[in-house]
C-alpha cells in the first residue's frame, strides 16, 4: 500500500514502516518556531512545568516580528522576556528585526524537507513549501516540547489538489490558493492535510508555493506538502537525499479526496468581507471604491511579489486618495528588492514602504484603519477587526490585483491600469 | 459521570480567534486584564453579560484562525464550562484540552436551541434540552488524561516529579 507525502514524513519520523490515517503517534521535533507575542506565555509555562533545560537548544529558534518596531507601550517587554529567556537557556537563533517568522524559517534555513516543524503560529502550515511537516500549536504545547523534545499528533488524512497546466498572466499562486479555499470551505481541510501536485505546481517558484501552503490553514489544514525538487534543493541550499526525493504521493496511496484543476482557468479573485472562503471573482467587484492597499505578510511579502507589483505600477501613480504600503517579508527581501530597483519604481509610484514584518497583517500597527473604509490587502486574514475596527472591509488578493487596484482607486483586475497592457 | 446544566450563548459559525480576543489585546500582561475583550468584535458586551458556568453553542469551525492560546484562556476565564459546536477548528481544540476546557462536538443542538436556555451536559455521553437527547462521542483515551491530570502543564509537572498522582 502506498502512502501520501505526510504519511511517508511521520512513518520516517517515528521509526515506523507505515502510518495510518487516525493513529495518534509521538513525533520527535526537528526545530520549533517561538513568535514575539508568545514569548512571554511559553517562558511561563515553561517554567511551571519545571524543566531544568531545554531538549536542544539548536533546534529553537526565537524571532520577534509582530511588535518590532514596537507600537504599544508594553510591547517592549516581550523582547525583554525574550532575551532573558534566550539567555537563560542558551538558545542560538534569536533574530529581532530581520523579518516575519515564516519567512526567515524557510530563508534561513532553519527548515529541511522531510522536518518536522512546530511554531506558535498558526502560518506555520507555510514550510510545508519545501516538503516540512510544520504546524501551529499553543504556547503550553511549545513549552512541553521545549521539555521533551517530542509532542502527538494524529495522522491526517490527506487532500490532494492537482493542478495541470499553465497560469494566464498576472494570475498568481495567491489567485489559486484562494480560489481552493473557497471551494474547500473554511474548514473543509480541518485536520487533514493538503498535498499540491501536477505541472502547475511543478511550474512554480518556492515563493509562490509558499503562499499556497501559508494559507493552508485557512481552509482548516494541518499542514500542505509540496514534493521537494530542484529549485526547493536550490532554495534549502541542500542535495536532496534519496529519501527527501521519494515525498511524493504513491500512485496507490489513499487519499480522502483528489481534486483537479485546469491552470489556464484560474482568474483573479478576492477573499470578500470577512471570510476567507468568500470568494468572488475580481471581475464582479469591478469598480467598489477603495481607501487603502497593502502588499506584504508571510503570504505575499516576497520578492516577485514586490516585482509583480512593480511591473503593474512601473510609471503610474497610486490613486490620491489611496494609501498603499508596501512591507517586505524580510531584510533580505527588502534588500534584494532595494538592489534590483523594484523599491524605488514601488516609491515613484507613490508607495509607503514600511520596514520587514507582520506589519498591518495583524493590525497592530502601520496603516490601521476606521469604520466605513475599504482596504484591498495581500495577506491571509481579512477577519473582522483584524486591520482596524471591526466595520473595516477587507478584500484578500494577490499582489498584482493589489497593485492594479491602488492605481484605480477601487477594484479593479485591469493590470495595464487604463492604458496599453 | 459528571454532569451538569447551564444556561447557553448562541454564537454562529467560523468563530475565530480574532473575534474571541483581538490581536490589538494579546500583548495585555495577563489573561485576566484580556478577558473583558473577548468577543468584542462581534458582541460587545458580552464579555460583561457571561455568569460562571453558563455554556457557548455555536455552528461549525469554532476557533478558526490563528493559534493563539489566549483564545481558550479568555473564555474559560469569562466563566464558561463548556462549548458546544458543531465542530472545532484543530489548533483552538488542542489548547483548550490543553487547558482543561471541555469542548463538545454535537451536530444538531445549535439549530434547535435558542439563546439563554438551559441544557444539562452529561461528559462522554450526551446532551439534554427540553426533553430531548443529543448523543455525543468520548474524547479519545490520550486526550482524557490531559483533561483528567487538569491540563498539560500539570501533565509535566507530574512527568518533572513536581506533582504527585
Amino acid at each position: 500500500m502506498g502512502q501520501t507525502i505526510i504519511e511517508k514524513i511521520i512513518s520516517h519520523n517515528t521509526g515506523k514502516e507505515s502510518v495510518k490515517p487516525g493513529e495518534i503517534v509521538v513525533v520527535s521535533v526537528d526545530r520549533v518556531m517561538l513568535d514575539d507575542i508568545m514569548i512571554p506565555f511559553i517562558a511561563d509555562k515553561f517554567e511551571e512545568m519545571g524543566f531544568a533545560k531545554i531538549w536542544d537548544s539548536d533546534k529553537v529558534v526565537l524571532i520577534y516580528d509582530h511588535l518590532v518596531p514596537a507600537s504599544q507601550l508594553d510591547d517592549t517587554r516581550h523582547y525583554k522576556v525574550g532575551d532573558h529567556f534566550a539567555e537563560q537557556y542558551g538558545l542560538k537563533h534569536v533574530h529581532r528585526s530581520d523579518g516575519i517568522c515564516h519567512q526567515l524559517m524557510t530563508e534561513a534555513g532553519y527548515v529541511k524537507p522531510g522536518d518536522v516543524v512546530f511554531g506558535t503560529d498558526s502560518h506555520t502550515t507555510t514550510y510545508g513549501c519545501v516538503a516540512a511537516f510544520s504546524t501551529g500549536i499553543g504556547y503550553t504545547e511549545m513549552a512541553a516540547i521545549l521539555g521533551t523534545g517530542s509532542l502527538w499528533v494524529k495522522v491526517p488524512e490527506t487532500i490532494r489538489i492537482v493542478i495541470e497546466g499553465r497560469l494566464p498572466d498576472y494570475v498568481m499562486s495567491k489567485d489559486v490558493i484562494l480560489r481552493i479555499i473557497g471551494d474547500l470551505g473554511a474548514d473543509g481541510a480541518t485536520y487533514r492535510a493538503l498535498e499540491f501536485c501536477g505541472s502547475g505546481v511543478d511550474q512554480m517558484s518556492v515563493s509562490s508555493r509558499m503562499t499556497m501552503a501559508n494559507m493552508a490553514i485557512e481552509a482548516g489544514a494541518k499542514c500542505a506538502l509540496f514534493t521537494p525538487d530542484e529549485k526547493t534543493a536550490q532554495y534549502c541550499q541542500v542535495e536532496l537525499d534519496s529519501w527527501q526525493k521519494s515525498l511524493a504521493g504513491d500512485e496507490d496511496a489513499s487519499y480522502y479526496k483528489t481534486i483537479t484543476y485546469r491552470a489556464e482557468d484560474f482568474v483573479p479573485v478576492m477573499a470578500c468581507p470577512s471570510q476567507v472562503d468568500k470568494i468572488c471573482n475580481v471581475a464582479d467587484l469591478e469598480g467598489i471604491q477603495i481607501d487603502q492597499v497593502f502588499i506584504g505578510s508571510c503570504t505575499n511579502g516576497r520578492l516577485e511579489d514586490l516585482q509583480m507589483a512593480a511591473r503593474v505600477l512601473k510609471g503610474k501613480k497610486v490613486a490620491p486618495f489611496v494609501k498603499l504600503i508596501v512591507t517586505p517579508a524580510s531584510r533580505k527581501v527588502y534588500e534584494e528588492a532595494g538592489a534590483c530597483g523594484v523599491l524605488n519604481v514601488l516609491a515613484e509610484a507613490g508607495a509607503i514602504i514600511t520596514h520587514p514584518g507582520c506589519g498591518l497583517c495583524c493590525g497592530r500597527t502601520g496603516g490601521i484603519l476606521g469604520d466605513g473604509e475599504r482596504v484591498v490587502a495581500t495577506n491571509n486574514r481579512n477577519f473582522l477587526g483584524r486591520m482596524g475596527t471591526s466595520k473595516v472591509e477587507i478584500y484578500l488578493a494577490s499582489p498584482a490585483v493589489a497593485a492594479a487596484c491602488a492605481v484605480a482607486g477601487k477594484i479593479t483586475a485591469d493590470f495595464s491600469c487604463g492604458g496599453e497592457s | 459521570m459528571e454532569q451538569f446544566t447551564g444556561n447557553v450563548w448562541t454564537l454562529g459559525d467560523d468563530i475565530d480567534t480574532d473575534i474571541i480576543i483581538p490581536t490589538e489585546y494579546l500583548a495585555l500582561k495577563t489573561i485576566e486584564e484580556m478577558k473583558q475583550y473577548g468577543f468584542s468584535p462581534l458582541r460587545p458586551k458580552l464579555a460583561s453579560q457571561i455568569r460562571q458556568g453558563d455554556m457557548i453553542v455555536a455552528g461549525k469551525n469554532f476557533g478558526c484562525g490563528s493559534s493563539r492560546e489566549q483564545a481558550p484562556e479568555v473564555i474559560k476565564a469569562l466563566g464558561i464550562r463548556c462549548i458546544i459546536a458543531k465542530s472545532f477548528a484543530r489548533i483552538f481544540f488542542r489548547n483548550s484540552i490543553n487547558n482543561g476546557l471541555l469542548l463538545i462536538e454535537q451536530p444538531d443542538l445549535y439549530d434547535d436551541l435558542k439563546e439563554g436556555d438551559s441544557i444539562t451536559v452529561t461528559v462522554n455521553h450526551g446532551i439534554d434540552y427540553q426533553g430531548k437527547h443529543y448523543p455525543i462521542a468520548s474524547l479519545p483515551d490520550n486526550l482524557m488524561e490531559i483533561i483528567e491530570a487538569g491540563g498539560l502543564v500539570k501533565a509535566m509537572r507530574r512527568k518533572n516529579g513536581l506533582e504527585c498522582v
